[in-house]
């Protein structure tokens, strides 16, 4: 029993140790890392174009075929032939990697950090550290909401709000007296919350029957969809917050017997191929645009922020519509 | 007198059955969606298929149901998994993946093989875990959670970090078609179920899952092999959770790894619980754990029929599922009077005691 005792005293111990070493490295890391930006920064400062600049960017993972877009698209753009040192880092849709990752930017004293945050909130602490460490942040696609000042150089992201209005715009247009169900994506995210609100305010509260959540993913479309015919079954037109939604829901409308872009109107946004394919096939109305390829916009931002040039606070991508108007060559020429 | 006296016992028979309480919430939340939405209780024919809610329930239910049938083994043997959500993304990416590289996805040999190749990754995975808790003497918590945090990575490695969209009509229709106008997924639940059933009730297996279970060490003693069947038991889970995946995933055909079987675990568990299943091991109940997955897909369409904001939904799945746990707990029942009082000769003090607190 003693003898018990005393190991698991000494294994105490030994943890303790071990905690103070990975204290000391991690303080470590943190001097050479800021010396490491003073050290880029200066030569950054004295010299021109032959530094590359050491750019960090966190994407939040891949959930869409939009994301896969988009991370191709700042792949592309942030290369060694446009001057970046790109480190990219896939979140896998979990904030605690996200932040890890964050952290690891700060380590390796990286210029610019770039991301696109997997929720609003919860970012207070990594983002004072970034500021501490004086890396400007460039904010891609979804924004924040933070109690650190001025905690991003510029925000580059479509309005999910304008979206939602340009959808609203058209219901109201065309189906003035449509009965109207939402899909709605993964509660608390910016494009949930946003979509909803500018649809909302554009078509007017009294339209929508019902909402419900599919969690932007096509399985939970359709089990969300098949329960609101049952529940709905005035309902004569669809707001759905992500194609992938409405494309199961169009799995459900066909199961009932129903007619999809007929019976039941459907109107979407995000415009990956899938879902303006079914724009073709008429089985989708009208398609809101959510431009993932930006990101030659995202590296004309971070050379002005490393540059110290002043850039807005906010650029917004530009989005289209489409009706079924469309082509299929357009459709097949969809890079995504 | 003797008329009501047996009435009553009968009541009491039933009411004590494991699975009462179950069965009465699934039924009342039924009952209670037909009353808030006429015609919830249809079932028609659609184009020579199944078409109703209670289809529609039942077809979705299949996924939790596969899930908690491995779940409920490995539970009877003391264990838990905690890796089904991650194997049923590993199995998808492995079969999606592969019909992404072949040459004629379309074709029936190249589904099938996908379908071959996701149950052998998954069976893989349920032998891996069994090894860590029969081989190596792991705690099943601990063991199953190495999957359950790298299994998702491994997905990922399969499909390149992205979402694997494809195309095959025959795998789909493992998800979305019917056979002989019932929704495949169902028959192929079925089919499962009934496989399962035999093989633990017709065979010494599930008595020997549960002395596993009861006691470990006792069983071995008496001569059962629970090494073995501790580690076929994590097999089969495995393939069941790669079985799931597959069905779940089919109608949607996109390999989203980051995605499919979230939280998947979790539901498992939840379901075999609802059905009278103990967490510590022992006794368990395949026919319960349909009534919880049942009960748990459900809850998901409820909310809607209710026109409950989606902002509550977590809320009423949580209350209900409260609800149908305080009913089944014993403790609840005998100071309600309701525990079978055990009939031991002597001094009748103890029936005295719950009539005080209810009265």
């Amino acid at each position: 029993m003693v003898s018990k005792k005393m190991r698991m005293r000494g294994v105490a111990a030994a943890v303790a140790v071990l905690a103070l070493g990975l204290a000391a490295c991690s303080s470590d890391s943190d001097d050479t890392a800021n010396d490491d930006t003073n050290a880029t920064q200066d030569s950054g400062d004295g010299g021109d174009s032959g530094e590359l600049i050491k750019v960090g960017f966190s994407q939040l993972g891949a959930e869409s075929g939009w994301r896969t877009a988009n991370t191709e698209s700042v792949k592309a753009s942030l290369t060694e032939e446009n001057g970046i040192d790109l480190t990219f880092v896939d979140a896998q849709q979990k904030q605690e990697n996200q932040i890890k990752a964050l952290r690891d930017f700060i380590d390796q004293g990286v210029d610019v950090i770039a991301f696109s945050p997997v929720v609003q909130t919860g970012w207070d602490e990594v983002l004072q550290e970034i500021q501490d460490a004086e890396i400007p942040v460039v904010l891609v696609d979804r924004t924040v909401d933070t109690t650190v000042t001025d905690p991003y150089a510029t925000w580059i992201g479509a309005d999910f709000k304008s979206e939602g209005v340009k959808a609203g715009e058209w219901v109201k247009e065309n189906y003035p007296d449509a009965k109207i169900f939402e899909l709605q994506g993964t509660l608390g995210s910016g494009a949930q919350v946003d979509r909803e609100a500018g649809f909302d305010e554009t078509v007017g509260a009294d339209k929508i029957l019902g909402k419900a959540s599919g969690n932007f993913t096509r399985a939970e479309g359709k089990a969300a969809m098949e329960a609101a015919l049952q529940a709905y079954p005035d309902m004569n037109l669809l707001f759905t917050h992500n194609d992938d939604m409405g494309l199961g829901a169009i799995e459900a409308i066909e199961a009932a017997g129903k007619v999809p872009g007929k019976d039941i109107v459907i109107v979407s946004v995000d415009g990956v191929r899938d879902g303006l394919q079914a724009l073709v096939d008429k089985k989708f109305n009208f398609v809101v645009e959510c431009n993932p390829v930006f990101g030659d916009q995202i590296l004309d931002a971070i050379k002005k922020v490393y540059a110290g040039e002043d850039v807005p606070k906010e650029t917004i991508v530009v989005d289209a519509t489409f009706d079924q108007t469309i082509t299929q060559e357009e459709v097949d020429a969809r890079p995504y | 007198m003797s008329g009501d006296g047996t009435a009553t016992s009968w009541i009491r028979t039933v009411s004590r059955h494991h699975l009462f309480w179950p069965v009465v919430a699934l039924v009342a939340l039924w009952i209670a969606c037909g009353i808030v939405s006429p015609g919830f209780l249809d079932i028609k024919l659609v184009d020579g298929h199944l078409f109703g809610q209670l289809v529609d329930i039942a077809r979705n239910s299949v996924t939790y149901m596969l899930l908690a049938l491995g779940m409920c083994l490995v539970i009877a043997t003391g264990g838990i998994d905690l890796s089904v959500g991650a194997v049923m993304a590993i199995a998808l990416s492995v079969s999606l993946t592969y019909i992404d590289g072949a040459a004629n996805g379309e074709s029936v040999s190249t589904a099938l093989t996908a379908i071959a190749l996701g149950l052998a990754a998954a069976a893989v995975v349920g032998a891996f875990n069994g090894f860590l808790v029969a081989g190596l003497g792991i705690q099943p918590f601990i063991a199953t959670m190495i999957i359950l945090v790298a299994g998702r990575g491994i997905a990922l490695a399969f499909t390149g970090g992205q979402i694997t969209t494809t195309h095959s009509a025959p795998f789909k229709s493992i998800g979305s078609g019917f056979v002989l106008g019932i929704p495949t997924p169902l028959v192929i639940g079925g089919v499962v179920f009934t496989l399962v059933a035999l093989l633990v009730r017709r065979t010494a297996l599930g008595m020997l899952l549960e002395s596993i279970g009861i006691n470990r060490t006792a069983s071995q003693m008496a001569g059962v092999r629970s090494r073995n069947i501790t580690w076929l038991v994590y097999v089969l889970c495995g393939l069941l959770a790669g079985l799931a995946g597959l069905v779940y995933g089919a109608p949607t055909m996109a390999a989203d790894a980051n995605n499919i079987g979230q939280l998947m675990e979790l539901n498992a568990i939840m379901a075999v619980v609802i059905g009278g299943t103990k967490l510590d091991g022992g006794k368990f109940s395949l026919a319960g754990t349909i009534v919880g997955a049942l009960i748990l897909t459900t809850l998901d369409r409820a909310v809607i029929i209710f026109h409950l904001p989606s902002e509550s939904k977590d809320l009423f799945k949580a209350i209900v599922v409260i609800a149908i746990c305080i009913a089944g707990s014993e403790r609840l029942r005998g100071q309600l009077g309701l525990r079978r009082v055990p009939q031991v000769p002597g001094p009748p003090t103890s029936p005295n005691k719950p009539v005080e607190v209810a009265a």
